[in-house]
């Protein structure tokens, strides 16, 4: 499952990749909603929202864009947004919005399940997903309740830290998520931090959907300075030798 | 100092509740990483102030190390000038590191240590937070590590030059405005990967919860002890009561004191700026809306999308698009009146401040005296405005002296 930045380096080239990926085969895609100051986001993921937000990328023309390009894809998109971006829209329009314009539901980063609470119920009447994340520093208990309020699937973050490539994932990680699949029914998909084949192979056992971003992110960024169509086929090629160590 | 210093700022009002609210505003908008720390870091302080020892340990401290409780000052020669109410001074700029902010950081700094935590870390604007956190953990024996935006560590060097002696790491941030703003979320990056061994030393009442609760109790002691000190001084409460306001903790600990006396008023002076376009000051509350940044909600400087703005202060502690959900509440309620000061007025009082009275105040404190100053000239002689001098101005020197060279 890719993660990929609405707008950089602009929102055409974003609905290129987006047809791709589709094309590729990727079961889902999360559409990065630009935001000033992501704090969960390593330097990749935050460069690329500034490079985004420098071409004046707003909300609408993020949603003008997707209720194009969603009816024509077989994967569902969903955003990456944050709270600050929802709450300025208001919760109600924001979904409806979103939901209009072809996105599944949303990933808020900055939303525990304390506060989560109006936005869950408004999700949970538009049938739009409001996908919950689980930290490795989560309690257990704690940890059950997010997963029973989750909706679409359920979020686990591979470590404590920021979004970025790692060369090794945490040695207990496959043991926690093999943990919580005992305790939901939810699709349980690992984020932060998976770049490479060799991830894959490893964790595709234990879940039902791996998370890729910085690593895609990076390929995009050098559609500023090189012929886009290089920069497509090398995120092409890359996400299929993803593709491939998982079947494998 | 006979009552311990912060178990009354427990008692400040009935805010926040259990969910780090102020009215509608605070709570807790942060990635699920951080909220086990935060959880934490709540039952640590809830638990910390029940404790007589750690109480007994912070006054000591307070006493001893930073030489509270800090003077009430009238300011004659300045009151004279005005003609109108007397201007007295509450001197935190006298406090050891020469800023309130050491307060706040000896008292967090306790708490690393109940927490079993060896690393800190914290964000600096104008350095003072930075050299309070510097010299705390020097103290304690702690590591620091300081992030600071690249803007910042060029107009405040001297602060950036203090904190490496105390052996702390200062790490410019060069993303974003390379201010306050971008020197907060490299901060809450690196408490991401770090949560576990670490503590953020947050140095204002702003972010997640609890952290506006815990700050604005740390630095209450300002306001409690100013009111006693009116009190034994004067005989009554002062008229009206003036602070500066960036992020807003010498404010909300000096205003908590008298949150309850509806007769004083009660005034928070932001960073007016160039100008009332955006992006040309740095007034929330004057002139943001109620928005999300740094995990809480409160008023902030942003765009119809919820990008937060670009903000402008000459002084780099009030540069900042946010502010504390309490003041927020406040606001709202119409218990604190939040006007703007400009650049210019900011500096004309710190010059009338300087030669009047012999006093360098820091810049950011410059905004809330220029507001008191005028504020004294329209009221009568016998009303007493008393202002939180809540730094000093020894970092600001040169670079008032190249904001003067700029201009000619």
């Amino acid at each position: 499952m890719p993660f990929i930045t609405a707008g950089d380096p602009d929102l055409d080239f974003t609905a290129d990749v987006l047809k791709q990926l589709d094309a590729c085969g990727c079961p889902l895609c999360e559409l990065g909603i630009p935001y000033s100051d992501p704090i969960a986001d390593g330097p990749v993921i935050q460069a690329s929202y500034t490079r985004a937000l420098e071409r004046k990328t707003h909300l609408a023309d993020i949603f003008e864009m997707t209720r194009r390009i969603a009816p024509t894809l077989a994967m569902p998109i969903v955003s990456m947004v944050s709270y600050a971006i929802v709450f300025r829209r208001g919760i109600a329009s924001f979904v409806a919005e979103a939901r209009a314009a072809g996105i599944a539901g949303a990933i808020v980063p900055d939303l525990p399940v304390e506060e989560a609470g109006p936005m869950a119920q408004i999700c949970k009447q538009e049938d739009f997903g409001l996908i919950q994340l689980v930290a490795p520093t989560t309690p257990r208990e704690r940890a059950i309740r997010i997963a029973r309020s989750s909706t679409g699937f359920l979020y686990y973050v591979s470590v404590a830290g920021i979004t970025g490539e790692r060369t090794r994932l945490p040695a207990d990680l496959a043991e926690n998520v093999a943990w919580l699949r005992s305790r939901t029914s939810l699709p349980i998909c690992i984020g932060f931090g998976i770049s490479q084949p060799e991830h894959v192979r490893q964790l595709a056992p234990v879940a039902d959907g791996l998370i890729v971003g910085s690593a895609i992110v990076r390929r995009i960024a050098r559609a500023d300075q090189e012929p886009r169509d290089r920069v497509l086929a090398d995120v092409t090629d890359y996400v299929r030798g993803l593709l491939d160590a998982l079947k494998s | 100092m006979t009552e311990s210093m912060i178990h009354a700022g427990m008692q400040t009002g009935q805010v926040p509740d259990a969910m780090g609210r102020f009215g509608p505003y605070g709570g807790r908008y942060v990635p699920e990483t951080l909220v086990a720390a935060l959880d934490q870091l709540e039952t640590e302080y809830r638990s910390a102030v029940e404790d007589s020892l750690f109480r007994a340990t912070l006054d000591e401290l307070l006493r001893d190390f930073v030489g509270r409780p800090s003077p009430l000052y009238h300011a004659k020669r300045l009151s004279q000038h005005g003609g109108g109410a007397q201007i007295w001074l509450k001197r935190e700029d006298l406090n050891h590191t020469g800023a309130h902010k050491i307060n706040n950081t000896l008292g967090q700094a306790l708490l690393t240590l109940r927490m079993g935590k060896s690393r800190v870390i914290a964000e600096t604007g104008a350095g003072q937070h930075g050299v309070a956190t510097a010299t705390a953990c020097a103290h304690f024996g702690l590591s620091c590590v300081v992030y600071m935006g690249e803007e910042d560590v060029r107009r405040q060097a001297p602060n950036v030059f203090n904190m490496k002696l105390m052996g702390a790491e200062v790490r410019p941030v060069t993303t974003g405005s390379r201010t306050l703003r971008d020197a907060i979320n490299e901060a809450m990056r690196d408490w991401m990967s770090s949560v576990e061994s670490t503590h953020y030393i947050l140095g204002s009442v702003v972010g997640p919860h609890p952290f506006p609760m815990i700050v604005r109790d740390f630095q209450a002691v300002i306001g409690r002890e100013a009111r006693q000190q009116c009190l034994a001084r004067l005989g009554r409460l002062p008229d009206a009561v003036v602070a500066c306001v960036g992020g807003g903790s010498n404010a909300a600990g000096m205003f908590s004191a008298f949150i309850a006396d509806g007769q004083v008023e009660l005034v928070g002076v932001e960073a007016g700026g160039r100008s009332q376009q955006p992006g040309d000051h740095s007034a929330s509350l004057s002139y943001g809306s109620p928005g999300v940044l740094h995990g809480s909600f409160s008023y902030v400087m942003q765009d119809e999308d919820g990008q937060t703005g670009q903000v402008h202060s000459l002084s780099a502690g009030l540069d900042y698009p946010g502010v504390g959900p309490e003041h927020s509440f406040w606001k709202d309620a119409g218990r604190v009146q939040y006007q703007p000061c400009s650049d210019a007025a900011a500096l004309e009082a710190f010059d009338l401040v300087a030669r009047s009275e012999g006093i360098l105040s820091a810049l950011e404190t410059a905004h809330a005296l220029a507001h008191a100053i005028q504020l004294a000239a329209s009221r009568p002689k016998d009303q007493i405005i008393l202002v939180c001098l809540s730094g000093r101005g020894d970092k600001d020197a040169a670079e008032i002296a190249r904001l003067r060279q700029a201009a000619t």
